[in-house]
């Protein structure tokens, strides 16, 4: 018997998580593989909002800009220990996200996309130009997380970049989990059916405005967490956390891996994250490929690439 | 599944992987893309070009040095990625970058866990205040400029200063440290005005500093904004004399504002602008003069101090490791922080523990453009 979808995602995930290490040469290697797990993390909720909704959003990086600097303004300010601040920071994003979505979504079309992305530049201008609040565009320090030490009075010593290799790929899987169980759930199914045709849902009763909110808000959430982790694992942030080519760099992970998994998506979130390590001695022209690997799957893998590589491995097995 | 992905991750490992040499490891992040790109790009050929150069002198202390440059487009998170690539898998002995603050100050926190010495191409005067015994820094900070402005504006008899500055990180940072600095450099600042970097006309404010009584104006700001600023000043007749920050001392700012409306425009620059006017008693000039034949022979464009940067920071670097006799960090270090009466083309440079900027406000010129040439003032 073929093992349930969620199941199979977790099976896949957690041995990879657990055994690529053996492979690093080097501590560097869970600096990247951290990057990994936190763009894993964001393009998990890109794959609820554009997968099971589909939305585009491309002003995410704008929540994430938000989870980011709740961590450097809250502790400094109101005292709030850093990883408090994270969840604050989500539900300022929540918030947002729902005030932003909720007129909009009641439209059909991409009226999103357009929305969003004024909504990032917005949050990257707010926090470039509001110097005495965020320290303007030299970013600004985040005070220790404190989650190390936690970790190292529970006797686990591990070098900074393990530690958060193996932090980072935790909240990564538990989305993951999170996002498998929406999409089973009664929610999950009603996004799917406004995805295939919102006219079609409607006439059975779904309540279409309301399931895309939802969406767009679960995954606001996710991209603040993102946003959150990325400050307290660098305990520095500057404005380019919201900027919008990482809007742009999330929809491109999700769509490239393919945006109706999010095994598919994380794939996309780890070639994408690698690309330019691997890539340093054409950093010139590292745009340029970006752009053609991304018109190549267009054309010839709609789909994404690891659901048309399944595709091909399965048709070939029967 | 699992294998084909497994076998993706190992080859991409594979391909990541770097061969460790024997030689001397200098690592350099810097913004060689991006919209600091202007600053990060005659870094990045300025250090290519002296390291090739060392290296066919035969090296230092007889190893040749193996430079590893990354570029991090100005991103503090690209920076802090490819910091800790420079330590963990490149094994350096030093690192010179951070084109801009944001990205140094996120990468300082890798190197003073690594204890890497680390000399950055920053402006702002917070990397080196309070003094991090592993980062050093080789430009003059944005308050020495304000303090050389208005030592030169006090002297002309000028007290009340309108300000316009530019609202990116160096044009905030300056105006920041100016006014801080103006009740102890007796200036009183009559008028406070900023601006977007990309805006194309900046008469409003300028309009207001005119009517605030303003005796001399002061830009804080780098880019295009500092020349759509000069021919505004222009155009609307203002007779307070314009001061530009060291920012804008490259021959485009000329070119860009247009001679005319740039005559008599002031500025703090390091000599490497005025090299052939320097008094031949100067010991920056022999100095100036070759690098920037050299960089103009090499590179076909005009020099700029931002370049002159990273050349004083790879012959800090050079002379301390040579003076240290090893390749161990800590070493370097410590020959980093002797280093005394280093003539550089920011200046000369005597680092101590207390201070890791090691220049004083004599590193800095006071240039006036005359005929859509630099000039010095006397």
């Amino acid at each position: 018997m073929r093992p349930s979808h969620k199941s199979a995602t977790l099976l896949v995930l957690i041995p990879l998580i657990l055994l690529a290490p053996v492979f690093f040469p080097s501590s560097f290697y869970y600096r990247v593989g951290a990057l990994i797990f936190i763009n894993g993390l964001a393009v998990t909720g890109m794959v609820i909002l554009i997968g099971y909704a589909g939305q585009i959003s491309l002003g995410h990086a704008g929540f994430a800009g938000i989870g980011a600097y709740s961590c450097a303004l809250m502790p400094v300010h109101w005292g709030i220990p850093p990883v408090l601040a994270a969840v604050f920071g989500a539900v300022i994003s929540a918030l947002l996200a729902w005030l932003v979505g909720r007129p909009i979504l009641r439209l059909k079309g991409y009226y999103l996309a357009v929305a969003t992305l004024g909504f990032g530049i917005l949050v990257y201008m707010v926090l470039t130009n509001e110097t005495w609040l965020t320290g303007g565009p030299d970013g600004m320090n985040v005070a220790d997380s404190g989650l190390r030490d936690l970790a190292k009075s529970l006797g686990i010593n591990m070098k900074n970049s393990e530690f958060w290799y193996w932090l980072c790929a935790i909240v990564m899987v538990a989305g993951v989990w999170l996002a498998m169980n929406l999409q089973d759930s009664p929610t999950g199914r009603a996004l799917r059916a406004v995805h295939g045709s919102e006219v079609a849902a409607r006439t059975v009763g779904v309540d279409v405005a309301r399931y895309k909110l939802q969406a767009f808000v679960i995954s606001a959430v996710y991209a603040s967490v993102a946003g959150s982790m990325v400050a307290l694992q660098n305990e520095f942030v500057t404005p380019d956390v919201s900027g919008y080519m990482h809007s742009i760099e999330w929809v491109t992970m999700t769509v490239l891996g393919g945006a109706g998994s999010v095994l598919g998506a994380i794939f996309g979130a780890a070639i994408l994250t690698l690309l330019p390590q691997v890539l340093t001695a054409f950093a010139e022209y590292e745009q340029l490929l970006l752009g053609l690997i991304m018109m190549l799957v267009m054309i010839f893998m709609p789909d994404g690439l690891l659901p048309s590589i399944m595709r091909r491995i399965r048709g070939k097995d029967e | 599944m699992t294998i084909r992905s497994l076998m993706t991750t190992a080859a991409a490992c594979a391909m990541l992987a770097t061969p460790a040499l024997a030689d001397i490891n200098i690592g350099a992040s810097l913004a060689e893309t991006g919209p600091a790109a202007f600053l990060g790009d005659p870094e990045a050929k300025t250090l290519r070009m002296e390291v090739e150069k060392i290296n066919a002198a035969g090296g230092i202390n007889g190893e040749k040095i193996n430079l590893i440059i990354y570029d991090d487009g100005g991103d503090a998170n690209k920076a802090k990625t490819f910091a800790t690539r420079l330590v963990e898998d490149d094994e350096v002995v030093a690192v010179i970058g951070g084109t801009t603050t944001g990205p140094t100050m996120a990468m300082i926190p890798v190197f003073e866990d690594a204890e890497i010495p680390f000399i950055s191409l920053a402006g702002a005067v917070e990397i080196v205040e309070p003094v991090n015994p592993w980062v050093f820094k080789t430009p003059h900070t944005d308050r020495m400029a304000c303090e050389k402005i208005f030592a030169d504006m006090k002297a002309r008899g000028f007290t009340k200063i309108g300000m316009i500055s530019g609202s990116d990180g160096f044009g905030k940072s300056m105006q920041g440290q100016c006014k801080g600095v103006a009740e102890a450099s007796g200036v009183e600042i009559v008028a406070d005005e900023v601006y977007g970097p990309q805006d194309a006309d900046m008469t409003p404010q300028l309009t207001n500093i005119k009517g605030s009584g303003a005796e001399a104006i002061l830009n804080s700001g780098m880019g295009q904004g500092p020349a759509v600023v000069t021919r505004n000043h222009t155009q609307l007749a203002i007779e307070a004399p314009l001061y530009e920050s060291h920012g804008v001392a490259s021959k485009q700012y000329i070119e860009l504002s247009g001679a005319e409306a740039a005559e008599g425009v002031r500025l703090p620059a390091a000599a490497l602008l005025v090299a052939d006017q320097l008094a031949d008693d100067n010991p920056q000039k022999p100095v100036v003069q070759g690098y920037r034949d050299a960089y103009e022979a090499e590179t076909g464009e005009d020099v700029s101090t931002f370049g002159g940067h990273a050349y004083d920071a790879l012959y800090i670097l050079k002379a301390a490791i040579e003076k240290a006799g090893s390749t161990d960090p800590a070493a370097i270090r410590d020959a980093i922080e002797q280093t005394q009466g280093f003539v550089g083309t920011a200046g000369e440079v005597n680092y101590s523990p207390e201070d890791h900027l090691g220049l004083t406000l004599d590193a800095f010129e006071m240039l006036e453009i005359k005929n859509g040439e630099w000039t010095i003032v006397q």
